[in-house]
């Protein structure tokens, strides 16, 4: 899946494709980066929009700051976003983690709205007027080729994190809390420790992701980049793929992203997109609360083991192996999803 | 300067009551159902749509309109307790109430916007227009109008609370849902209309608020995330603590506009959860908040 997703831009040369593509790879490590917190602990943040917006604006801001040129060296600030999300997220969690339930949901909301409502206000993020951050001269036709690695840099970073937290002692005492928060205070897991700790990983993925998405751009503007369709994006990718599993956040964000992309080009009228993305978010909590890739790879173990689960498995297995033929754009979701069950259950 | 405070507790006041009887609604439906509806923030603007297009296209008065807008929203809001949220799971169901509410809060803000666009409107009549000169203060008639009938309804709905017996099969669930269900309670009935009636009581709020703000399908959001603030701050569940909140809130708002800033009044409206939540856990109005699920 990795090769694939490295090769695919020099496969998809249209400008269009990979603008959708960049977007596409920014929510996948967004929304892993949330299901690293959210997921693993069954504390439903829907306020990590902060930390993008955060990560957007520092980069911007430094970037002004110290008059850095567009190029190359601004993917430099990149890291220092994420340490800035970082370093937000620790009072932020430290307020909200005191909270539970439904009343840390409502917190997350509020302590965003702040965030929002700060860049709109302050002077050094300019309010409604928006920060222009310095554009690259590069050739067009590969324009957006360096976003899209740096990108994908932000995807596989967010997934080893996702991926060493599972399995690490920390995940353990994660998953602890989401079963029994009570209980597992009392078993001695330090768990005000243990959730800020994950709160404060998964705020940097995403702050880097708003650096890259602000550089993308060239501007930014408080109402886009405190965006509250962010935290709700990031949720439903993470619910739609599997909320708690490592490849269900990526296969989410995969395929609801790059439908939002698609939409929003065919069809430009983002109303129609709201009643679509909010119907398909019903129907996802509706039918499929575990998600679509644990009812899937449910539903393939309990068939016999017949030719056709054989040849779906040998499929999944060949494009995890990731083999560079299957350029085919038809096979490509599919192929990815058959990667996902076997990512998946391998979680279960 | 002492006048303009005073004249912003006044205004305070007069608009705290209507968001008492916006809030009460979404402290109820919590109460009864452990749902938190995110999508109050949109009815209400559906509300105030639907006295703009009676009030536009036929000319109904405002007021006049509630006859048809608040049973057009209880219908709405059984409708979408009976297709959606009955569904849902008991795992983890007050996160899913808000993920689903708030699917439900896009779907309908994407209708709105599809309907009307994005053009901010403004409710019209002679009482939005002119003002009661009290003592030194004028004040348009429709914040004293809008006042009293939230006042009325919120009495209506303390009547229909305490004095009916209806009112004691949603305590009863409010309390203890199994043991309500053990005394020959329908509480899935008692759940659907509770959430009709906390739903229509948008339609008179947004009725209000629509006829003192300009508003979109946008406007949604600013509402809820107010919303929340209140029940919250007043102590889910408690529809007391709601009415103190919302009043006490919106004193502060205007107050801090007033003295500091109009910028910053919104500002301090969320600070104030933050600063309650990390003294007091359960909300400002004693109770405690939620009860084990």
């Amino acid at each position: 899946m990795l090769a694939a997703l490295a090769i695919f831009p020099l496969v998809f040369t249209n400008p269009t494709v990979t603008t959708i593509a960049v977007f596409t790879l920014l929510f996948m490590a967004s929304a892993t980066a949330w299901n690293g917190f959210a997921g693993y602990s069954g504390y439903i943040a829907l306020g990590h929009a902060a930390f993008f917006g955060t990560g957007a604006y520092v980069l911007a801001i430094v970037a002004q700051r110290l008059d850095v040129p567009g190029g190359s060296l601004m993917f430099a600030l990149v890291p220092l976003a994420g340490l800035g999300a970082a370093v937000v997220a620790v009072p932020f969690g430290l307020i909200a983690l005191r909270t539970r339930r439904h009343t840390f949901v409502v917190i997350t909301i509020a302590v965003f709205f702040i965030f929002q409502l700060l860049a709109f206000n302050l002077s050094i993020t300019q309010g409604s007027s928006g920060i222009q951050v310095a554009s690259p001269n590069w050739a067009a036709s590969t324009y957006n080729n360096p976003y899209y690695y740096v990108a994908l840099g932000i995807v596989v970073f967010a997934t080893v994190i996702s991926w060493g937290l599972r399995r690490s002692v920390l995940g353990l005492q994660l998953l602890a809390i989401r079963d029994d928060e009570d209980r597992a205070r009392g078993l001695g897991v330090p768990v005000g420790r243990a959730k800020l700790i994950a709160f404060v990983i998964s705020a940097v993925p995403v702050g880097m992701c708003g650096a890259v998405y602000a550089y993308f751009l060239g501007q930014i503007f408080p109402q886009f980049a405190f965006n509250p369709l962010f935290d709700l994006s990031v949720a439903l990718m993470s619910l739609f793929g599997g909320i708690g599993t490592l490849a269900g956040p990526l296969v989410g964000a995969l395929l609801l992203e790059s439908l939002q992309q698609y939409f929003t080009i065919q069809f430009s009228n983002g109303d129609l997109y709201l009643v679509i993305y909010g119907a398909l978010f019903l129907a996802v909590l509706l039918w499929l609360p575990r998600g679509v890739l644990p009812t899937l790879g449910d539903l393939i173990r309990r068939l016999p083991k017949s030719g056709a689960t054989g040849n779906s498995a040998n499929a999944a297995v060949t494009t995890l192996s990731g083999n560079p033929e299957d350029g085919d754009p038809q096979a490509g979701p599919l192929a990815v999803a058959g990667g996902g069950v076997v990512g998946s259950r391998r979680e279960y | 300067m002492g006048t303009l405070v005073v004249d912003a507790v006044i205004s305070g006041i007069l608009t705290g009551g209507v968001y008492a009887l916006m809030a009460a609604g979404l402290t109820l439906i919590f109460g009864v159902m452990d749902i938190i509806n995110v999508a109050q923030g949109i009815f209400v603007v559906l509300g105030a749509y639907l006295s703009y297009t009676l009030s536009v296209h036929l000319g109904v008065d405002l007021f006049l309109g509630l006859v048809v807008t608040v049973p057009a929203m209880f219908v709405v809001g059984v409708f979408i307790q009976w297709a959606f949220i009955r569904r849902l799971g008991e795992r983890e169901r007050t996160a899913m109430s808000i993920l689903a509410t708030y699917a439900v809060a896009i779907i309908i803000e994407g209708v709105l916007g599809l309907v009307f666009g994005v053009d901010y409107v403004q409710l019209n009549a002679w009482y939005v227009n002119r003002s009661i000169h009290l003592f030194n203060f004028y004040l348009p008639y429709i914040y004293v109008f809008g006042f009293v009938l939230a006042v009325c309804l919120l009495a209506a709905l303390y009547v229909m609370l305490y004095r009916t017996r209806f009112g004691r099969s949603v305590r009863a669930s409010l309390q203890d849902r199994s043991a309500a269900r053990l005394v020959g309670i329908d509480v899935d009935r008692v759940a659907a209309v509770t959430f009709g009636i906390g739903v229509a009581v948008t339609a008179a709020g947004g009725m209000v608020f629509g006829a003192t703000n300009s508003f979109n399908p946008n406007t949604g959001y600013d509402l809820i995330s107010r919303l929340l603030t209140i029940v919250i701050l007043g102590g889910l569940g408690s529809i007391g603590g709601a009415l103190g909140a919302a009043v006490l809130m919106l004193v502060i708002e205007d107050v801090v506009a007033v003295v500091w800033s109009p910028i910053w009044a919104p500002f301090v409206f969320f600070a104030m959860l933050v600063v309650v939540l990390s003294v007091r856990p359960s909300g400002l109005f004693g109770q405690v908040a939620g009860r084990a699920q």
